[in-house]
């Protein structure tokens, strides 16, 4: 086994790398990834870096240079050949492995035919929006979830205009009603004009256009539709993927169709004991991290060795001066239930169908949101 | 080793807790709390919380 591949140069692609050297892999390493930017951080992308307070320097993950790997940027993979076992690259590039890690993330979702509007994903977005995003400017936003919510309250902290459109009843859909609904009033004390329930027929360079007709203009327009991973790239090499363009994983995120072929990432399809071994799909960074340590690591030993990820979920989102943490699948609880407030500060627990705790969500409370991590890891591995 | 935490990037995610539980805390006021000097058998586990760090604000010295 002396060669592994790693496919996406973002955190899953970085960390996995590390790992296969840290575990002790001496052969080559060659890290492939579509941007020509090495790894770098992408929270700030709709927050510090939007707002001017970080720039693209700044996010840089250290220890790339570290790291004895041979790096392939600015090349997108566009095949894989598991008979051959090479990953075809879109500069004519061919890069065979004995074991291949794919972390290929997730693109924007953008808005068919729109032209001129922009998304966010990447520093060259985010650095071009924030250009855009001059004090008076008027931004419109089709998309009340995380990235859609952020960038509206760095844009008002900006002083711009900000008009956020979404089709469902509250922002941030897995927090459900309740606590959806606290940040919706959270973005109207701020001055947003959330606009809710509220279909887009069309989307242009110089606006949106409401279900009914009316008109929302607008200096910059900005989809916020979510991801899709990037994985259309394997069409064709009979890895098996699931209804959303995930890559079908066991519990220690490999292929379930090749034992060499291994995901990270927001890519990675794989069984959750946290539910009843459901397969998931998450596109937050902690799993990206998690995801690419145990990926990489788990390429390179015995493959009888292979652990599972079995970690529950945690996610964050910063809007205005409310920090929004949260914890397991609060997304697929059967009841998300306050069960503590205290001025800015509350807590909810979720529950499943037969009353199982399968997740926390905190507004201003880290402490006590960290002990919720510890219970549901536990009671994961127990599961 | 020395640890740094640049507490203007820190936002209290606590991701640095889990690996090094003896080195790093959050405080009842949310605000984090950690050891400056470190042996240096804890390196690998305070690596790890700086790698586990979202705001990539731990840093080690040394």
């Amino acid at each position: 086994m002396d060669r592994v591949v790693v496919v996406g140069a973002s955190l899953a692609g970085l960390r996995a790398a590390q790992a296969v050297r840290a575990s002790g892999h001496e052969g080559s390493l060659v890290v492939v990834g579509d941007e020509e930017h090495p790894p770098y951080n992408r929270p700030p992308l709709s927050k510090g870096l939007l707002a001017g307070a970080q720039s693209h320097a700044d996010c840089v993950f250290p220890g790339v240079d570290a790291l004895d790997a041979e790096w392939r940027l600015g090349a997108a993979a566009v095949g894989l050949d598991r008979d051959g076992r090479t990953v075809a690259l879109a500069d004519g590039g061919r890069v065979p492995y004995d074991r291949l890690v794919v972390a290929t993330g997730c693109r924007a979702r953008t808005w068919p035919g729109a032209e001129g509007v922009v998304t966010l994903r990447t520093v060259d977005d985010a650095v071009a929006l924030g250009r855009a995003l001059q004090p008076g400017a008027r931004l419109a936003i089709v998309g009340a979830g995380f990235v859609g919510c952020e960038v509206a309250a760095t844009a008002r902290g900006l002083g711009c205009d900000v008009t956020l459109v979404d089709v469902a009843p509250h922002p941030l859909l897995p927090l459900g009603p309740e606590l959806g609904g606290r940040c919706a009033a959270l973005h109207r004390e701020h001055g947003v004009d959330l606009r809710l329930s509220t279909a887009v027929d069309a989307v242009d360079r110089a606006g949106i256009t409401l279900a009914g007709g009316e008109r929302v203009d607008a200096d910059v327009v900005l989809v916020a539709l979510g991801g899709v991973p990037n994985t259309e790239w394997l069409a064709g090499s009979g890895l098996t993927l699931d209804a959303r363009g995930g890559l079908r994983c066991d519990g220690t995120l490999t292929s379930v169709d090749d034992p060499d072929v291994l995901a990270a990432g927001d890519v990675a399809a794989w069984p959750h004991a946290l539910v009843g071994g459901e397969v998931v799909r998450v596109e937050h960074w902690t799993t990206a991290a998690e995801h690419g340590g145990l990926a990489g690591r788990n390429a390179v030993v015995d493959p009888a060795d292979r652990a599972a990820h079995v970690a529950p979920p945690y996610f964050w989102s910063d809007q205005y001066a409310t920090k929004i943490q949260a914890v397991g699948f609060p997304g697929r609880a059967a009841t998300l239930a306050i069960v503590e407030e205290d001025g800015p500060r509350l807590l909810a627990e979720a529950h499943d169908a037969d009353g199982r705790l399968v997740g926390a969500v905190a507004f201003n409370h880290a402490k006590r949101l960290a002990a919720y991590r510890r219970r549901l890891a536990t009671e994961a591995v127990a599961a | 080793m020395k640890v740094h935490v640049d507490m203007n990037l820190c936002q209290s995610h606590g991701e640095c807790v889990f690996p090094a539980p003896d080195v790093f805390e959050l405080g009842d006021d949310d605000v984090l709390v950690w050891k400056e000097e470190v042996d240096e058998s804890r390196r690998e586990a305070v690596q790890a919380a700086a790698d586990a760090c979202p705001m990539m604000a731990i840093r080690i010295e040394g």
